[in-house]
């Protein structure tokens, strides 16, 4: 058992004939994720290093009964490539793509809502399930299978978190990258729900950073929902403050959004918290022996 | 991105919010001519550049004769404004924006962002315009009003009347407002923009409703569709370094500290100089490498790094997944040498062939300190740049 992704998902690669679409789309079948088919309009009918080629999404879900879709399409075309997804009624939608207008993005918010799709990213490196299926950019074998689910809003922070578990022996249920982008389409709450409900989880880390106000939404969850322990370590207590032109990104929330802030409030709410980025792992190993 | 007033005020014009008159001068004669142009007899010179908190600083000053606008422009240009949002060092004033002057009645607040934590588009008011807003919101929170407004729909009379009564308005006053807002929302949905900030929106006594301040910042994801917004740009507001950076796909940012960083991905360099903070260091940068770092990016994020005289050592900390460990030695390796690096190196690998990229970097022949985990390589980079070994 595990979230989101296992043994029986069948994948799609929107983009799959492109050069980051290809490789990542060869490494995740390597790792054993069962990829059924890929999109490229205009190279449909095809077949890329084994895998059948679609026009559309649509088409290539009829055929193939794939029930997730990876997104490798260039940041000016990805807002579409999702919604495309939506359309066709894909269960998992996991877009790695950099780089999304934010206006795009709150279309794509508006379009997910009340549909049967939900979308992990953009911006994000992907979800893996250790042992059972790959979903996306990060190295498959610094994972193990085990019983520690991962929710990051960041990319390389997300393989040092797993790293620490991994070097003591401590496996994880599934890892989630969300994304970094200001709208995305899975949250903090949303993954540590599915955590919670998980069998196989025993525990989460949760990796957030500065601004916004998502990692202190979650700690408030976690404090009313969760009776599964949560490590949390939140970057950028150094970061210098943004040279700002104007206020309206701070006084919406009127929420301080600094690392220090959040910290207080994840303490408060009974998560244990790592101040330091090396502590993941042994903060992890202790809550587990609780 | 973010443009200077003058440049959001022309955009404004173009969705027909009401601005008052004016023109941009780069020097005191130009002053004196968009002055004439504009007729009257009060004119207010503002000074343009990236930054809030001009008028406090000195840099928006009234003038009540054409000698005034000279004079107070020969003041202005070339000073070194110094605001709350400059830091202590200031920023040269290199252009002046001329305005017409106006009968103020009411200054009130007005601004359009993104709310992250609901996936919509904000349209935020409020009574007490021209303050610091973020002061309002901390200590009053209840005299700011906010509307969401969904993609589907836009921002509808309806939301303009909540604003607008909100704001105390009525009458013709109150149309004005919420044709100001139906423009203001357009602008920045057709712009993609990231802030409009409108602070002091003002009625005056004639009964018009005008933006006396405007700041627009772009989304840099979005400006590949909007070249004329792109052509606004004013590198002279930018950090040379920031934008050298960026060329090469590196995502840079100077600090006072002296441990210089290279790290790969945004949070990991993040969570780099936490953890020196926390051992007692003090980085001299944030830089981001990405995630296709090459040995020409590695090289120029060296050449980048060492052009800080403040640097006293370096930390790479990569973690190599799909970029391999033996590929990354080998840039750091040869920049090092290509390069002269004086400074200690302090180098913490992980992940793919790391075995292989250690290797690389014992055999180099280069004084180069290998860590073994992310606390050990804080260690060792914070006593180095303390001089020690």
């Amino acid at each position: 058992m595990a979230i989101l992704i296992n043994r029986n998902t069948r994948l799609i690669t929107i983009g799959i004939t492109g050069k980051q679409g290809t490789f990542h789309t060869l490494q995740s079948r390597d790792y054993g994720t069962n990829v059924v088919g890929g999109v490229t309009p205009g190279k449909g009918g095809t077949v890329h290093e084994g895998i059948p080629v679609f026009n559309t999404t649509f088409e290539a879900v009829k055929e193939t009964e794939a029930n997730a879709a990876m997104i490798f399409v260039p940041p000016s075309a990805a807002a579409d490539a999702i919604i495309e997804c939506i359309d066709s009624e894909i269960p998992l939608i996991i877009c790695i793509t950099e780089g999304i207008p934010a206006g795009d993005m709150i279309k794509v918010k508006a379009a997910l809502k009340g549909s049967k799709s939900r979308l992990i990213g953009p911006n994000c490196p992907g979800v893996i399930t250790p042992g059972e299926c790959k979903i996306g950019i990060m190295p498959g074998h610094i994972h193990m299978p085990g019983n520690v689910g991962v929710i990051s809003r960041s990319g390389t922070l997300t393989y040092e978190a797993v790293y620490q578990l991994t070097q003591r022996e401590i496996g994880q249920s599934t890892c989630v990258g969300i994304g970094g982008d200001p709208v995305n389409g899975t949250n903090f709450i949303d993954c540590l729900e599915m955590f919670q409900n998980d069998p196989d989880t025993k525990a989460v880390i949760m990796i957030g950073e500065i601004g916004g106000t998502a990692e202190t939404e979650a700690a408030r969850w976690i404090k009313a929902n969760m009776t599964k322990p949560v490590v949390s370590f939140i970057a950028g207590a150094a970061a210098p403050k943004g040279k700002r032109m104007g206020h309206a990104g701070a006084i919406i929330s009127g929420e301080d959004d600094s690392a220090e802030a959040k910290f207080k409030i994840l303490q408060e709410c009974g998560i244990t918290v790592a101040r330091s980025p090396a502590e993941l792992g042994q903060k992890v190993s202790e809550v587990l022996k609780k | 991105m973010n443009v200077h007033e003058y440049q959001a005020k022309d955009l404004m014009r173009q969705f027909n919010i009401a601005v008052l008159k004016g023109g941009v001068a780069n020097t005191p004669a130009e002053a004196v001519a968009v002055a004439k142009k504009l007729g009257g007899n009060v004119w207010v010179v503002k000074a343009q550049i990236h930054a809030g908190g001009r008028g406090k600083g000195g840099g928006v000053k009234l003038a009540r004769s054409l000698e005034e606008v000279e004079k107070l422009s020969g003041e202005i240009i070339g000073m070194q404004l110094v605001t709350h949002q400059t830091g202590p060092e200031g920023k040269k004033v290199l252009k002046v924006l001329i305005e017409e002057g106006c009968d103020i009645d009411h200054e009130y607040y007005c601004g359009i962002v993104l709310d992250r934590t609901v996936g919509k588009i904000a349209m935020m008011v409020s009574t007490e315009g021209g303050m610091e807003i973020e002061k309002v919101a901390h200590e009053t929170p209840e005299k700011i009003i906010k509307c969401h407004i969904d993609p589907a729909t836009g921002l509808t009379p309806a939301h303009g009347r909540k604003l607008g009564y909100a704001l105390g308005l009525k009458g013709d006053t109150l149309k004005k407002a919420m044709a100001f807002f139906e423009g203001l929302y357009k602008l920045y949905v057709e712009k993609d923009c990231s802030i409009a900030e409108i602070n002091p929106l003002v009625t005056t006594k004639q009964g018009d409703v005008l933006a006396l301040d405007g700041k627009l910042n772009f989304d840099d994801n979005a400006l590949f569709r909007h070249p004329a917004i792109e052509a606004m740009r004013d590198i002279t507001e930018e950090s040379a370094q920031e934008l050298e950076a960026g060329k090469y796909g590196l995502s840079y940012i100077s600090l006072d500290g002296n441990i210089g960083c290279l790290v790969n991905g945004a949070g990991l360099a993040m969570a780099t100089l936490d953890i020196l903070k926390l051992h007692g260091g003090s980085p001299a940068n944030f830089l981001d490498v990405g995630g296709g770092a090459t040995k020409e990016t590695v090289q120029k994020a060296f050449t980048i790094i060492l052009q800080d005289k403040n640097v006293k050592a370096i930390l790479v900390n990569i973690f190599g997944g799909i970029m391999k460990c033996d590929i990354i030695a080998n840039g750091v390796v040869d920049a090092a040498k290509e390069l002269g690096v004086s400074v200690p190196l302090i180098v913490r690998l992980e992940g793919t062939n790391v075995a292989l990229g250690k290797k690389i970097l014992a055999e180099s022949g280069l004084k180069i300190t290998p860590a073994n985990d992310l606390a050990d390589a804080a260690q060792k980079a914070v006593i180095a740049s303390k001089g020690g070994k």
